[in-house]
Order: structure tokens, then sequence, then C-alpha cells
């Protein structure tokens, strides 16, 4: 799956967990902006992990600040 | 070699300011002063100034139940265990001064890990001078770069500590949840070592995990599991080897951590294993290695006590009438619990808010009666709790005195 289109995806698997229903950009964070707390960033994750059958571990999230960082994490990881 | 070492640092000069390091715990600051702004006693500066017995001490004042401390089996004053904490203490001094891999390991020492090897049937057992320190020490030693931990989202500090100081990938996965745990193992890169970290009981709700599943999935990917059992030593399971033992895994277990700060009612932290090359990590493990053993009082008072609850079958059947009497009153007057069904020797009732918990913590203080109060970070799903721990000293009519406390609270606190 290209950029694009992972782009896509996650962005509707955010939904549910986007309660404020804040404008997602790449330059979003999800501690400052959509204020993700623990449980949400693992439920999110979980998400994404079933979706695009991969591992986020957390030394990689650690990594990853923005929405945009997430993407590109993401498009990478399904190629390896 | 990085341009960084070749370059003088450059940082942004800040005219008339100095950036306290403490600005980070404003928050924290801040909860802590409105939570005490609202008149109620500190929960977390209690102190007691008497022990009268494992169930009863004077805290701030007050003739208190104590229904709020890991002292599970009652041990910490049992005469025999004062009587060789005594004894060491006249024959081996008051310390050791050293490490265990210098000179500090001592007779009892050996004897204190004996007494674990013929508790737990294993072949070797470690004692660290913490159990925090047992969990640090192994999960970050064991599981190097490049391999992988996954652990139960809920798992005690100590064991996310031990992951924070090594250097595999952690992979945590949805509280006791075999479906969850088995997806992250089935997409680990084939050829990785992998660690999965389980508890068998979990302080914070007093629930106990599906081990026997859990166990298995791990081994059907060629895991290795270590089992924190801190919880439940000297009192889930035919010997009081914890939730591993009741569900029938404890063969499959590779490490089994425990404590001496619960049910052995002093302090200290082991590590007990099968595994051929277990005695590599007194050499490798720095939390072991670099840190003061154990006094001598104090092992001597922890292999007594382990060998007594070997034989504490008639203990165990009455802590669990005491923990099914109070899950089962409480859940009777209305208040909401952890779990369903008493499942350990906590039972943790569920408060609606920081403010309403901390208020009803107090209501039970000035009724005499100490539970402990825990929040977040502590807690899952940003609970607060009052947990209560039973002991199988609490005798049947303390049991209904504490109810009463707890009607009587809950009423004048608008919880119930």
């Amino acid at each position: 799956m290209d950029r694009a289109a992972t782009d896509s995806t996650i962005r509707s698997l955010i939904e549910p967990f986007n309660k404020k229903l804040v404008e997602v950009t790449d330059a979003t964070t999800f501690a400052g902006d959509l204020e993700f707390d623990s449980l949400t960033v693992m439920d999110f994750v979980a998400a994404i992990e079933d979706e695009f059958d991969i591992i986020i571990s957390m030394n990689q999230q650690a990594e990853i600040e923005t929405y945009g960082q997430l993407v590109d994490a993401v498009t990478k990881l399904q190629g390896e | 070699m990085s341009e960084g070492v070749t370059q003088a640092d450059q940082p942004t000069v800040r005219e008339g300011e100095s950036r306290d390091l403490f600005s980070k715990f404003d928050e924290t600051i801040k909860v802590r002063e409105t939570l005490l702004a609202s008149g109620v006693e500190d929960p977390f500066s209690l102190v007691m100034e008497k022990v009268l017995s494992p169930t009863r001490a004077i805290c701030n004042g007050r003739d208190t139940i104590l229904l709020g401390t890991y002292n599970y089996m009652g041990m910490t004053f049992d005469p025999d265990v004062i009587e060789a904490g005594k004894q060491a203490l006249e024959d081996y001094g008051a310390g050791t001064t050293g490490s265990r891999v210098l000179n500090g390991t001592y007779q009892g020492h050996k004897e204190c890990e004996e007494a674990l090897k013929e508790f737990y049937a294993m072949d070797h057992a470690m004692v660290f001078s913490t159990g925090y320190q047992a969990n640090l020490g192994i999960i970050s030693t064991i599981a190097g770069k490049g391999d992988y931990i996954v652990l139960d989202i809920d798992s005690h500090a100590s064991i996310w500590d031990g992951c924070s100081m090594g250097k595999a990938e952690i992979v945590p996965f949805k509280h006791n949840d075999i479906e969850a745990m088995e997806k992250r193992l089935k997409r680990i890169p084939e050829g990785a070592g992998i660690l999965v970290v389980l508890e068998g009981v979990y302080s914070m709700l007093g629930d106990i995990a599906p081990l026997k599943e859990m166990v298995a999935v791990a081994k059907k990917y060629g895991a290795m599991v270590l089992v924190d059992e801190a919880h439940s030593m000297g009192f889930i399971g035919e010997h009081g080897r914890g939730v591993c033992e009741q569900a029938g895994c404890i063969d499959n277990v590779d490490f089994i951590i425990g404590t001496f700060s619960k049910s052995v009612g002093t302090v200290g932290g082991f590590c007990v294993s099968n595994h051929p090359k277990f005695e590599i990590m007194r050499l490798v493990c720095r939390p072991y290695v670099f840190t003061a053993s154990l006094p001598p009082s104090v092992v001597a008072t922890a292999a007594t006590s382990i060998r007594k609850l070997m034989h504490g079958s008639n203990k165990r059947a009455h802590l669990w009438e005491n923990s099914k009497r109070l899950h089962g009153g409480l859940t009777e007057m209305g208040f909401q619990l952890g779990t369903a069904e008493p499942q350990s020797a906590i039972v943790a009732v569920i408060m609606p808010d920081l403010e309403r918990g901390a208020a009803m913590w107090e209501a039970l203080l000035k009724e005499g009666l100490y539970v402990n109060l825990a929040r977040p970070p502590a807690t899952p799903a940003n609970m607060t709790l009052l947990r209560c721990s039973l002991c199988a000293e609490h005798s049947e009519e303390e049991v209904e005195t504490i109810l009463g406390m707890f009607e009587r609270a809950g009423k004048a606190v608008g919880i119930i």
C-alpha cells in the first residue's frame, strides 16, 4: 500500500478515537492536539497493527509524535 | 564519529531566567494541593506509630485495623520468624556492606535460596535486595537488542522499568486478552528471541490471569515465559506456588519472580528457574551485582517464613474465607468492585473519582480502618481505587467489623 492509501486507511481508523473532531493534518500531534492518553494510544496502535498486520513496538512509538510520522512509519513497516 | 563530538555545545542563552527542572512536576503538585485544600487527611503520608499485630496498628494516633498491607499470611510477627531474625542479627551483625558477588553472600543467603528451591521445586533460586530489583534485573538482562518483550499493558512498574532499562523491542497487549497477545506473537519476525511477561495476580484490581491459556500460546510461538507471582505466593495453588501452579502450567513457566515483602513478611525479591544456564545471571545482572545484599536478619526471617509457608494450608483456607466474606458483603451493600468474584486476597473497591475516593479513605481511617488509596498512574483506566488486602490473621469478627465500617463510611460520603 502506498503512502496515500495508507494515509486514507489510518484516517478512517483514527475517527473513533478523535473524540473532539480535531482536524487531522500531517503536523497534528497525538499527545498535544488529539490528547491521547496511554490507553487510547494502546487501542489505536492495536487497531493499526491489526489492519496492516504489523508490529509498532513501543520503542518505535516513542519516535512518532505526529500523524505524518505515523503514516510514514506504517508505510515503511509494510515494506519490511 | 558524529559531528556532535567535535562541535562545542551551543545552548540558547536565556537572560534573567533559569530553567527549573522541577517545573515538569507542576501538574502533580497542583493535583495534590487541590486535594489537601479540601481538608482531607493526606492519604500518602500516613505514619504507623505503633504496630500491634499483623492486622492492627496505631496510625496517626488511632487504633486501626490494617486492611491495606500485603501481609497476606500474617508472618511479620510469627514467633519463629522473629527468633530467627534476632539470632542472625546477633550472630552475623546488622548488615553485609557488600554485593552478593563479593563479600555479601553469607550462609543465610544460601539457606534462603535453598528454601526457595524447595518451596517451588525448582533447580535455581536467586535472591535480590527487593522484588522491584528482581523484575528490573531479570527482564533487562535476559531480553537484549533484537529480542522482543510481549507484556500485559497493566504490568507492574517494576516490569515496565525492566523493559525501559533493557534494549529489547517492547510490545504490550490489552490486559488479560489472549487473542491480542497471540496476534502480536504471530507478527514477530522469525528467529527473534521472545520473552512473554505475565503476572499471576494483578494487584490493582486483584484479578488473576488466564495463565493456562496464555502460557500455552506463548510456548506455541517459542517464547520464554516469566510470571510475576508476587501477590499469590503462599496463598494460591496447592503448595502456594502461585496462579501458575493453580492453573497447572508451572512446568512451562521459565522464570517465576516473587518478593519477600508480601506473604513472606519481610523485604527482598527473587527469581526461581529450571533454566540450565540460570546461574550466570549472578554475574551479568546489574541490579543483582551493583547493590548491597540483604542484611543477615532479613534473609534469616525470610528463610524461616518460606519454610513455614510450605505448611500453611489452614491459614490459606481461612484467608479465602475472609476474601469471600468481604467481597460478598461489599457487593451486597452496593459497592462496585474490581472483580465480579473474589479471585485473590485483594478486593478493590472502585471509587467514582479521586475526591470522593479520598473522602471515603479518610472516613474509613476515622472509623479505624486503613485501606490503600490507589490512583493513576498506578491504576488501570485512570481509576481511583480503595484497595483492601486481607490477611489470614483477620478474624471472622474483624471482617464483620470492617464491613460495618464500610457501610457507615460509604453512606456518609454518599457512595452507597
